[in-house]
């Protein structure tokens, strides 16, 4: 499912005394089947804009189209119910989310309230959990007795049960150890190759750089950018410095070859790229 | 969430802003406990004005203060029906049974939703100028004395500040999982009661779980900094009286006095 925002604004409170404009004329689309990384300093809107997609948030003005769905601040609550059967987010820290007696209860709970028969809850959760690496003999235990890493698991199989064609997850690398985060990018790749549209929001530049397709850049509640990471990560440092963002660590290494007067034909992108750019051979200046 | 007004503090730079909590907490007091000897238009209208008056002092729009009134405006209503349903007396207006609407009647609705107002803006000016942490400390001091007695005023204190510190982390929480568990299908609209009231319950059990994991992680906090209670402790913000303090009660000895001479004028 395709997702596009067309001149969206989104003020917190609006009407209010104390309201506050987050958003501003955005304009991008994330297209079916691909990836996009959301980056941005921290306050630039992230999360607020991503709360669109499923409808948490309404915009102020403008709208979003969900596939054949318009969102826009008219839409009634009880339209969003099946726009969130099509939009699974997964939030910071999901594991604050769950409260079933079961780890198995707690994944059936998405698939139920779309309406889902119980039986087929049951199937859709345990595949869910497969999928997701949490072994068959937690699923009747407490998720309060699981681990930290566990209980996130869990919690992004209570999403992946209800089987949406849109993913978002936010932040959700954060607090992994790095065995977690490979495990997570593995995972976003292979929700892309089910054919679904994958939206993340990360700080972290390596993953941006491994799976994204696409990456949209905000700042102070703009799109400053939208385009591919091999595009995006070829622009000039001081781009990267204004908006207070970091470059990926072959990047960096390549901006310090640079700084001692080696330089590559482009800026590297991870770890392979800067090995085989230095194959090619750096040139002196 | 973020429309609840009461209790919410505003900082600012204001000559109320800048009073000492204590001084404004007694005035409140002062204010309110005088105001409820009111009995005709002219004491309220007084009341009304010093209120007013105040407010414009505060530097804060009047939108605000009308903001703080909204939640409540269904309790006002409900009280104003009563007073208005069930006040004996003649002349009578209209009558259905054992419910009648008398010019008493009307007359004391109107008394009852202005003084319920009137206390709503004093105390809404209060919490809007005092952090809730200085209420804390107000009260603390305020309830000095009762130390002798051996009431644990400064425990009291201790505990009334993290719950007051509690509530804005409460209710970003609140937000949190009401987003998560609607976007996983929770629905508030559909449904029988029993329904709804079940449907609650995704919500609460994290919240709780939260919470008591929060406080767990205060108290190891505290713990491994030394803290210990009954001890004396001294305090980073000393609370001082200063001349604007000593003004601010100087015109609160004026509403008063100019209150009940108006009820003297007016013949009691
Ligand atoms: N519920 C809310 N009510 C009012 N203002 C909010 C609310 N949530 C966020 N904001 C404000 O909106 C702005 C953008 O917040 P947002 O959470 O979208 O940022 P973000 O890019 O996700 O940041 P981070 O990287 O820290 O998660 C911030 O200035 C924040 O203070
Ligand atoms: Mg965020």
């Amino acid at each position: 499912m395709a997702i596009r925002f067309e001149q969206v604004n989104f003020t917190y409170g609006a009407g209010t005394t104390l309201s506050q404009d987050v958003l501003h004329d955005i304009n991008v689309n994330m297209p079916t089947g691909e990836i996009t990384a959301i980056i941005g300093q921290t306050g630039s809107g992230k999360s607020t804009l991503i709360q669109h997609i499923n409808g948490l948030l309404k915009p102020t003005t403008g709208q979003v189209l969900i596939d054949d769905f318009k969102l826009t601040s008219g839409t009634k609550e009880k339209q969003l119910i099946q726009l969130r059967q099509k939009v699974g987010i997964v939030f910071q820290f999901p594991e604050n989310q769950l409260f079933a007696n079961t780890v198995i209860e707690d994944v059936m709970y998405g698939p139920l309230n779309f309406g889902m028969t119980k039986a087929a809850a049951k199937i859709a959760a345990e595949q869910a959990l497969t999928r997701i690496g949490v072994s068959e003999n937690l699923w009747s235990k407490s998720p309060f007795d699981l681990s930290g890493g566990q209980m996130r698991r869990v919690a992004m199989a209570g999403t992946l049960a209800s089987d949406p064609s849109v993913i978002v997850l936010d932040e959700p690398a954060a607090g992994l150890d790095p065995r977690g985060q490979a495990e997570l990018l593995a995972l976003v790749l292979e929700l892309k190759k089910m054919g679904k549209t994958v939206v993340f929001i990360s700080h972290q530049m390596e993953h941006v750089v491994t799976v994204a397709d696409q990456v949209i850049v905000m700042h102070e509640g703009r799109i400053v950018a939208q385009e591919a990471p091999k595009v995006l990560f070829n622009r000039d440092l001081s781009w990267f410095q204004d908006l207070m963002l970091d470059l990926p660590k072959a990047g960096q290494f390549a901006e310090k070859m640079k700084a001692a007067g080696l330089i590559l034909p482009r800026r590297p992108l991870n770890l392979q790229d800067l090995a085989s750019l230095i194959n090619k051979g750096a040139q002196h200046e | 969430m973020n429309n609840i007004m009461i209790g919410r503090f505003v900082p600012g730079e204001s000559l109320i802003h800048r009073l000492d909590p204590r001084t404004k907490m007694i005035g409140t007091f002062i204010y309110i406990f005088v105001m409820l000897w009111a009995n005709n238009w002219q004491t309220y209208l007084w009341s009304a004005v010093f209120v007013v008056g105040l407010i414009k002092f505060t530097g804060q729009p009047f939108k605000l203060y009308w903001d703080g009134l909204k939640p409540i405006f269904w309790l006002i209503l409900f009280t104003v029906i009563l007073q208005l349903l069930f006040t004996p007396g003649s002349p009578v207006l209209w009558h259905l049974g054992p419910l009648s609407v008398t010019v008493p009647g009307v007359v004391n609705a109107i008394y009852v939703m202005v003084r319920f107002v009137l206390i709503i803006l004093m105390s809404t000016i209060l919490t809007l100028t005092t952090p809730p942490t200085s209420i804390a400390n107000a009260i603390e001091s305020l309830l000095g004395p009762l130390k002798k007695i051996k009431v644990p005023v400064a425990e009291l204190a201790l505990m009334l500040s993290i719950a007051l510190r509690f509530v804005p982390l409460l209710m970003d929480e609140t937000q949190k999982i009401m987003n998560a568990q609607k976007s996983r299908g929770m629905s508030f609209s559909t449904g029988g009661p029993i329904k709804r009231a079940k449907a609650i319950i995704p919500l609460l059990i994290p919240l709780f779980v939260g919470a008591l994991q929060r406080a767990l992680d205060l108290a190891n906090a505290m713990e491994v900094r030394g803290f210990k209670d009954a001890v004396q402790r001294t305090r980073y913000r000393i609370l001082h009286y200063d001349r604007n303090d000593y003004i601010a009660f100087f015109t609160i000895v004026f509403f008063v006095i100019i209150f009940f001479g108006i009820k003297i004028v007016t013949g009691f």
